[in-house]
């Protein structure tokens, strides 16, 4: 938590030398560590002290996480199929690499969503998973991961397709310089792409965040 | 390459466990030796066999999450994690032994997987600096000479993995305790705390379980980040004084 109580800073901005040493390698490891581990606990614990009350176990909310918990992991299990985990980590792995890098253009995007959504299909038909969810179980966890991969890897490229401009990492291919700098388009992409959830098998709705500066004009940084 | 495994199976803490035999095919030289263990778990989900299960995190030496000893060895043979270490260090046919950390203090999960969380707790009696760190100062604005900094960091690059207890015939992990209170000791943000800490870290250590030192310097052998032994002499030296301080009512 910063110093505004319930402003919490995490990422690659969690440190106080933001800025100074927060580049490449270890702004993308703070961004990866407070994900997996440290925002589900901090923000947790900060919650559950702003009810006024004690929240235990036998609140309806948590009953109703817990079942929806458990009945995901079983759905894991129960799917019997030939291939391990480990073969659709890697094959997701691959296309996002080929077509979500920082590279991208409109046709790659839409034939990456067009191959993951096959291979998530196949991954909830075809999962092969051995053991329960008794005791410890790095393939089940791990299974859990690539599954939330599938759909997040999707929401990147459809969030890069949508983007019709190059901007920073996302370079889009059909958008550059005759030089091959990259080239934005301020006045219908100056905003903040949040998606929202809309269930399972549904396409995310795109909300857009305007971004409005007032006090600097945005220009382009040139490095010739 | 092709290797047989010898490899400990334990249910969970409360069961017995045993090597049980596996051969490991078609793995390439430079997989390092948790990718072989990938490969040997994708042949085994294929056979319907419960895949091993072992720690892993970053797979680059920096995180101190993998924590196998391999032919007896923590980490196994050369400097380095396990995750850094390749298969082109053994030879094509080789038997390779592999089971888990071993200390009192480190109680098996489940296969090789055992629970460091002793480390945390001793992290917790004081291994870290009350003060905020503020926002960064300017370079020089306070001066530490250089042999100061090169040795705090030296005890700095300790990543926390357990190699050096899994190691100590005493099952100590005085190589851990000392190259955190050295490496806050010996600068200006931890100094302060220096007594509080020392004396905090060492009676949470005892608690855990964690034997004395008698010289072995089997830790600093195995130790992947090469944290010297002296650091166990220092630590002594200031827990010795940090006590007599305590006796003598002083505040620590």
């Amino acid at each position: 938590m910063s110093n505004i109580p319930g402003l919490h800073v995490l990422g690659e901005a969690n440190f106080s030398d933001h800025g100074a040493n927060r580049l490449g390698a270890s702004a993308l490891m703070q961004g990866l560590a407070d994900g997996y581990f440290v925002i589900p606990y901090t923000l947790g614990n900060y919650l559950t002290t702003q009810f006024g009350k004690k929240v235990d176990a036998n609140h309806p909310a948590f009953e109703q996480a817990l079942k929806e918990t458990k009945a995901h992991v079983q759905r894991l299990i129960d799917i019997k199929g030939t291939r391990p985990v480990d073969s659709f980590h890697r094959e997701l792995g691959l296309i996002i690499w080929d077509y979500c890098g920082m590279a991208r253009s409109a046709e790659g995007l839409t034939e990456a969503i067009g191959k993951i959504q096959k291979l998530r299909k196949e991954f909830w038909s075809d999962l092969k998973l051995i053991g329960g969810a008794d005791g410890i179980n790095m393939e089940l966890e791990r299974a859990g991961r690539v599954a939330d991969f599938l759909e997040f890897g999707e929401l990147m490229c459809l969030d890069a397709l949508t983007r019709d401009e190059s901007c920073g990492g996302h370079f889009r291919t059909e958008h550059q310089t005759p030089d091959g700098e990259a080239l934005r388009n301020d006045e219908q992409y100056s905003f903040v792409s949040a998606w929202k959830y809309e269930g399972e098998g549904n396409t995310s709705t795109l909300v857009k965040e305007p971004l409005v500066y007032e006090q600097v004009k945005p220009s382009t940084r040139s490095y010739k | 390459m092709k290797f047989h495994l010898k490899v400990w199976r334990q249910k969970d803490s409360h069961s017995e466990g045993t090597l049980e035999d596996y051969t490991a095919e078609n793995i390439p030289a430079d997989a390092s030796f948790l990718e072989m263990l990938d490969i040997v778990n994708n042949s085994l989900t294929g056979k319907d066999v419960p895949p091993i299960q072992f720690d892993s995190d970053c797979r680059e030496g920096i995180c101190g999450s993998c924590s196998l000893t391999i032919n007896g060895i923590p980490h196994g043979p050369g400097r380095g994690t396990t995750c850094q270490l390749y298969m082109r260090k053994f030879r094509d046919g080789d038997t390779i032994t592999i089971e888990p950390f071993r200390a009192d203090a480190f109680p098996v999960q489940r296969d090789v997987v055992v629970d460091r969380s002793a480390f945390d707790r001793i992290i917790q009696a004081g291994g870290y600096i009350s003060e905020r760190s503020g926002s960064a100062p300017d370079a020089n604005s306070v001066p530490i000479s250089k042999t100061i900094a090169d040795k705090a960091m030296d005890a700095a690059a300790c990543i926390g993995c357990g190699a050096c207890a899994a190691a100590c015939p005493n099952g100590s992990a005085m190589l851990f305790v000392s190259a955190k209170v050295t490496h806050l000791g010996l600068l200006p943000q931890g100094k302060p705390e220096t007594d509080r800490r020392v004396l905090g870290m060492v009676r949470q250590m005892d608690k855990e379980g964690f034997g004395n030192c008698s010289n072995y310097y089997a830790c600093e052998a195995v130790c992947p980040a090469g944290v010297p032994a002296a650091f166990i002499g220092r630590m002594n030296r200031e827990f010795t004084a940090a006590s007599l301080k305590e006796m003598a009512g002083m505040t620590v």
